[in-house]
């Protein structure tokens, strides 16, 4: 059996979108495009309910498959990884659920099934999960605000790319970062399978003002399409090498 | 299904004297208390026909499901005492139809090691670590690796007092990436190893377990992390002899439990000895000895208790 590849967009942000198109618009074409879209709003330390501008990310996540959730710094790292893994048990399991719905009729999902069989079935995603290959790309708001929070979102993204690399399945990350000079999104870190080397880039990120998170959304979702022809020949070229150990 | 069920933690409160009806096995559970609540759902005291369970229940059914696996394959391993055993696993549909699952298991009654500790003394910290070190190598050897590994998930069972597990939600398949952890446990945290589920990741949370027990509000990484865990680790005095042993366990330099038991055990019969030895020759070192000796009198009584109360454990099963 082929393994497939998944793709998400994982937004980082704190605030509300205030220029071009809805996001959650973007996030739904994503979407169908078979790319996920997990959103992680960070909370400042002084609130304690939901604020009102974060509404919006639910409902980005919502239309874009994904997962979402409010955090405060202090524990982005953790949640980072769980939002990461999540999401993709999340999508592996919207597969098995279509080709239940396939063998057993559209009425049946997991949840009609009895505690056994959903265990052998969850056995098959947590499987799929654990071998399937992997690409984030990782959209870091950088309005104001988010300035004192941008170096715990670097820490964050490299505990990210430890937890993924933990896996069987072979990984790739790049970041941008949104509103871009003159453009929605600015490339930070290109295609690369680990984000070690994150750190002199990062204290380079300048903060701007306004936060196009839908337009942002919208580019990201090409930066898929656009990796090299030469990489995307070479990687056909080495398959699972890091299955062999195994 | 529910696609986007965004993940929040959301407690199930279910009241004292309340009952629940299993959907597939019919079981009727009476809720008696809650025990506590995790990152996955909530456990209870339950009864069923007049017998005690622990039930965990949760709407997150995908994390159950794979927690019942674990639970599950832990019992194929030979004996019963890694982790609980599992009775039921059941859905529940509320009045209002909302769907929860939740497993049975049994219930285990015992306390923290702090606590058991704090009132029992630091002779215990030996036998608990064998226990502990040996377990861990019957769960390496049948493939497993822990994974979250913290004083949270342990409980000490009194007569004979035993530490065991009660959550196994984070052992992980040897090679896989490690399902779940906790920051001040994992050695990824602290930049001393990867996340890949392997034995040396479990000793690493072992350590940490020892350390948390005299540092309860626990301690940053600061920019060296690994001074601070090596400066931690002497500071402690009823840690002092395992010491050398813990340092290894925190480099990764142990490839199995078995290896680590080993040393800790022999650690523990040298303090013994030379506290024997130490009385022999004690008329000829009468000066060094004078200020050495409580100290050795002390350590050596401790562990000759501890080794006893450790083979007095194994005969007990």
């Amino acid at each position: 059996m082929k393994k497939g590849t998944l793709k998400q967009i994982l937004l980082i942000t704190d605030g509300c979108s205030n220029k071009g198109e809805d996001p959650a618009a973007t996030a739904a074409i994503a979407y169908q495009q078979g790319i996920t879209v997990n959103v992680i709003g960070i909370l400042d330390d002084d609130q304690t309910e939901e604020p009102e501008g974060l509404h919006e990310v639910e409902d980005i996540a919502l239309s874009g498959g994904g997962v979402s959730q409010l955090v405060y710094k202090q524990s982005l790292s953790q949640t980072v990884q769980m939002v990461t893994k999540q999401a993709m048990t999340q999508t592996l399991q919207g597969f098995v659920n279509q080709e239940l719905k396939q063998i057993l009729g559209p009425k049946q999902s997991m949840e009609d099934l009895d505690p056994e069989k959903r265990g052998e079935i969850m056995e098959v995603v947590e499987d799929m999960g654990e071998t399937c290959d992997l690409e984030v790309l990782v959209l870091v708001d950088t309005s104001a605000s988010m300035h004192d929070k941008l170096p715990t979102v670097k820490e964050a993204l490299i505990d990210l790319s430890i937890s993924l690399n933990a896996r069987i399945g072979r990984n790739r990350f790049c970041i941008y970062s949104f509103p871009g000079k003159r453009k929605d999104i600015q490339k930070v870190f290109d295609w690369s399978p680990k984000l070690d080397a994150i750190s002199t880039i990062f204290p380079k990120l300048t903060s701007g003002g306004i936060t196009p998170t839908g337009p942002a959304i919208r580019e990201a979702m090409y930066q898929f399409g656009k990796k090299s022809l030469l990489r995307s020949l070479r990687d056909e070229d080495e398959p699972n090498v890091e299955e062999a150990g195994y | 299904m529910k696609m986007n069920q965004t993940w929040k933690k959301q407690d199930i409160e279910l009241k004292p004297g309340m009952s629940l009806n299993g959907k597939w096995h019919k079981f009727r559970y009476m809720i008696k208390r809650k025990l506590g609540s995790g990152a996955i759902g909530s456990v209870f005291l339950c009864e069923c026909n007049g017998k005690e369970y622990a039930l965990k229940i949760s709407d997150n059914s995908t994390s159950m499901t794979m927690e019942v696996n674990v639970l599950k394959s832990l019992q194929k391993v030979q004996g019963n005492r890694l982790g609980p055993s599992l009775f039921d696993v059941d859905d529940w549909v509320t009045p209002h139809g909302i769907k929860y699952s939740f497993y049975v298991m049994e219930y285990l009654k015992g306390e923290t090691m702090a606590s058991f500790i704090k009132r029992n003394g630091s002779a215990w910290i030996g036998v608990f670590m064998l226990q502990l070190l040996e377990d861990l190598e019957r769960l390496h050897q049948s493939g497993w690796v822990f994974g979250d590994l913290k004083a949270e998930n342990l409980l000490v069972l009194s007569s004979p007092p035993r530490v065991r597990w009660i959550d196994v939600g984070g052992t992980t398949q040897k090679g896989r990436a490690i399902k779940e952890y906790t920051e001040f446990y994992d050695r990824g945290y602290w930049g001393m190893g990867s996340r890949r589920a392997e034995p040396s990741y479990d000793l690493f949370a072992f350590v940490m377990v020892f350390l948390n027990l005299y540092f309860p509000k626990r301690f940053n990484k600061g920019p060296n992390a690994e001074k601070v865990l090596y400066a931690k680790i002497n500071e402690v005095k009823a840690l002092k002899i395992y010491s050398p042993c813990l340092m290894k366990a925190i480099q990764g330099k142990y490839q199995s439990s078995a290896q680590m038991k080993n040393e800790i055990a022999n650690t523990m019969y040298k303090a013994q000895k030379t506290h024997t030895s130490s009385k022999q020759t004690g008329r000829t070192q009468k000066v060094r000895t004078k200020t050495k000796s409580p100290v050795i009198v002390e350590t050596g009584g401790i562990f000759l208790l501890a080794l006893f109360y450790y083979l007095s454990s194994l005969l007990v099963p």
